[in-house]
């Protein structure tokens, strides 16, 4: 192996390193990222050419993973899938110094894929290492912050009231109203939680935030709590997202050097504080009154509203519980006004969504639009279609509870209303694509299942329900009595829309009745059908 | 991490750990998370002493970690493999992935061999839904797993 000869308008010179990007995100680490980076840090020693290797969060391209990034003269450059087969190749054909190789992908900030998003939330992430503080201000991190704390709490409400944030977490509640209500209770005691249970299958934003963009989420939780009053916050994060888990302790750290938290933080009046709580393998306990219940450290049971959290949240306290990616936005909001915010998206959605492709899709990750994108421009334009090559069959979008879309309904544009309008929800924003395999009556039947696992237990229609949802969909399935089953499964699923104490039983017949409605020949008696 | 516990160390690590956590709002969760960190599993005996300790019942104590699935009451095995469910993985062939487990280890989620070798779970969702079907074999996910992958993941654990 001989190292490329170096352009003299390099400024990779022999002796100053280069900076080569290698993901430390956990998706781009599961299909083999650190041995990546080990190998180039060998590799590149072996050859006596110093490297500066960088583990930054992942650009959202997720089927390019393990995407390694060289900075060159012209920009950034990628190089991906890369595998650590491929990192010798590489060095010979002179990746160090932007050279081609059939892995080279172009600058990445002008591939298309990236350049047609509109990164707001996601402007930093993949582009920055996550605990570096000096790469968080540089840039513009802390601009929000600081802007914040010198705008009396009641104008910080009314700039994200005015922004148009809704609660990213599902319900779309607006942020800054719910802010309002912590703002004008009296208590000593108030708590900030940041919602980051993540538990819908399709959605990995939460976690790419925590593990790509750690400060932006303390900078949201600080400037809440400035907004509020209060001097105090919890992350409830998932068990099953441990290197988030550990990315936003080390940040937490890093911040509290950093008089970024604790007391008078940056000099203002403000002291606040953050702890990071585990979850423990419980979907329910994402619903924000079980959250708190978990918080507490009780089951997980969730909380008849009202009262609503807002006044009487964590230990009775008045209580803001935001999703991650709400608390992620208000920074931008705050640094760049509401204007700039609220001038984004559609109708009563406004600013951007953070859309995540996953399942049988042949490009999958992060796509941050302004709302009002359709479907069909996600899942084909930036999706590529299937991963297996045949025809899309549906979509699910919003998490397990959401519905199951047919093709034909492709063209809705991402808004919240026009998916109610539709019998659908867009929910966390997962976008989950599967190809013409797909049996829908299973689907129909997890949902119900799924439900029946992850029910709290406390209402009766959701603990029974779901069970009786399984029971019915398998003799529906056996052709046993259908008409008559079909009824009661329409019946049983009014029962559970209307009696159940949270969305967790009231929203499991949204992807049933989807099924149901959109492919009913799924439903029929399985012998001698393909 | 899956020692045997007697009663007297069992008693001082579980007082160690209640006063590393005591000073927290609501520690139960925290401390019951760092006794599984410790053992591999929540032995039994626990119940009443962080009962007598945060000064709970024991109904509340038992109750609390009943109610969370990640708490085990059995150590698991000395490989964990745990498939997710979630239905982006679904999509793109987790059924599979549980057949191919029972096939080679006779096992169905939650399970655990016999012999302690390994123990095969569920998840629903581990947040790696584009580059699914994703499976977490101790602690670590890996991506696009495929039949053959996890057979010969398993053939290893079977036979350790
Ligand atoms: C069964 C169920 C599960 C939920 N899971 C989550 C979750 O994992 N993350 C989240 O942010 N919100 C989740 N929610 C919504 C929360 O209850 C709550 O609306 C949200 O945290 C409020 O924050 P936001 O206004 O910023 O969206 C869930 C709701 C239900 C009914």
């Amino acid at each position: 192996m001989t190292p490329s000869p170096n352009s003299p308008n390099s400024p990779n010179s022999p002796n100053s390193p280069v900076t080569v990007y290698v993901p430390r995100d956990s998706a781009a680490r599961s299909v083999g990222a650190d041995a990546v980076a080990e190998t180039i840090r060998t590799a590149a020693a072996e050859l006596g050419r110093p490297v500066d290797v960088v583990r930054n969060g992942s650009r959202g391209m997720l089927w390019l993973e393990p995407l390694v990034e060289v900075v060159t003269p012209e920009g950034r450059v990628g190089y991906g899938p890369v595998a650590p087969s491929d990192v010798a190749g590489l060095l010979d054909a002179g990746f160090l110094d932007g050279a081609d190789h059939p892995l080279r992908l172009g600058v990445v900030d002008e591939l298309p894929w990236i350049s047609q998003q509109l990164r707001v939330t996601f402007a930093r992430i993949g582009i920055t290492d996550p605990l570096s503080p000096e790469d968080y201000e540089r840039h513009g991190g802390l601009v929000g912050l600081r802007r914040a704390l010198e705008t009396p709490p009641a104008d910080v409400v009314a700039e994200v009231t005015e922004s148009g944030l809704r609660g990213r977490g599902g319900a779309g509640f607006p942020a800054g109203i719910k802010w309002k209500t912590v703002l004008d209770c009296a208590d000593e005691l108030k708590f900030v939680c940041c919602n980051a249970d993540e538990g819908d299958s399709g959605t990995f934003a939460d976690r790419m935030v925590m593990e790509g963009d750690p400060f932006m989420l303390i900078e949201g939780m600080t400037i809440a709590a400035h907004a509020v009053g209060a001097r105090e916050g919890y992350f409830y994060i998932r068990s099953e997202y441990p290197d988030a888990v550990a990315t936003m302790r080390a940040a937490i750290e890093i911040a509290r050097e950093n008089n970024w938290l604790g007391d008078r933080i940056l000099g203002s009046d403000l002291s606040f504080d953050l702890h990071v709580r585990v979850g423990a393998g419980a979907y329910i306990c994402g619903e924000e009154t079980s959250m708190l219940e978990s918080l507490e450290s009780k089951r997980g049971l969730v909380r008849a509203k009202p009262p609503i959290p807002a006044i009487q949240g964590l230990f009775g306290k008045p209580t803001v519980v935001n999703n991650v990616l709400t608390l992620a936005t208000v920074p931008v909001i705050l640094a760049n006004g509401a204007k700039a915010y609220q001038e984004l998206g559609v109708e009563r959605s406004r600013g951007t969504q953070v859309f995540q492709l996953g399942g049988n899709i042949a490009r999958g990750g992060i796509v941050e639009t302004p709302f009002g994108v359709t479907l069909r421009q996600l899942i084909e334009e930036y999706g590529g279609g299937t991963r297996s090559g045949r025809p899309v069959r549906t979509v699910q979008v919003g998490g397990p509870l959401g519905a199951y879309l047919p093709t034909s309904m492709l063209d809705l544009p991402m808004d919240y209303e026009a998916f109610a309008a539709a019998g659908a929800m867009l929910g966390h924003g997962g976008v989950v694509v599967f190809d013409d395999t797909v049996d829908m009556a299973a689907q129909a039947r997890f949902a119900m299942e799924f439900c029946a696992a992850e029910s709290c237990g406390k209402c009766t229609p959701c603990r029974i329900g779901s069970v009786r949802g399984v029971e019915v969909i398998d003799r529906i399935v056996a052709d046993e009595e259908r008409e008559e089953n079909l009824a009661l499964l329409e019946d049983l699923c009014d029962l559970m829309t209307d009696g159940s104490l949270c969305a967790m039983g009231g929203l499991t017949p949204m992807p049933v009745r989807s099924a149901i409605e959109h492919f009913p020949d799924d439903f029929l008696a399985r012998e001698g059908t393909a | 991490m899956t020692t045997s516990v007697d009663d007297v160390t069992t008693q001082a690590a579980v007082s160690a750990i209640v006063a590393a956590h005591r000073g927290q709002r609501g520690p139960l969760l925290p401390i019951v998370h760092a006794i599984q960190a410790e053992w591999g599993h929540v032995p039994q005996e626990v119940v009443p002493l962080l009962a007598q300790e945060l000064n709970l019942s024991r109904a509340d104590v038992h109750g609390v970690i009943s109610f969370y699935d990640d708490f085990r009451r059995e150590p698991a095995g000395r490989t964990t493999v745990r498939i997710c469910r979630g239905e982006a993985c679904q999509a793109v062939g987790a059924g599979a992935l549980v057949t191919c487990a029972r096939d080679r280890t006779g096992l169905s989620p939650g399970e655990t061999r016999a012999d302690g070798s390994v123990t095969v779970d569920q998840v629903f969702c581990l947040g790696n839904c584009a580059l699914g079907p994703a499976v977490e074999v101790n602690g670590e996910m890996l991506g696009r797993m495929d039949t053959d992958r996890l057979r010969s993941i398993l053939d290893e654990a079977v036979a350790s």
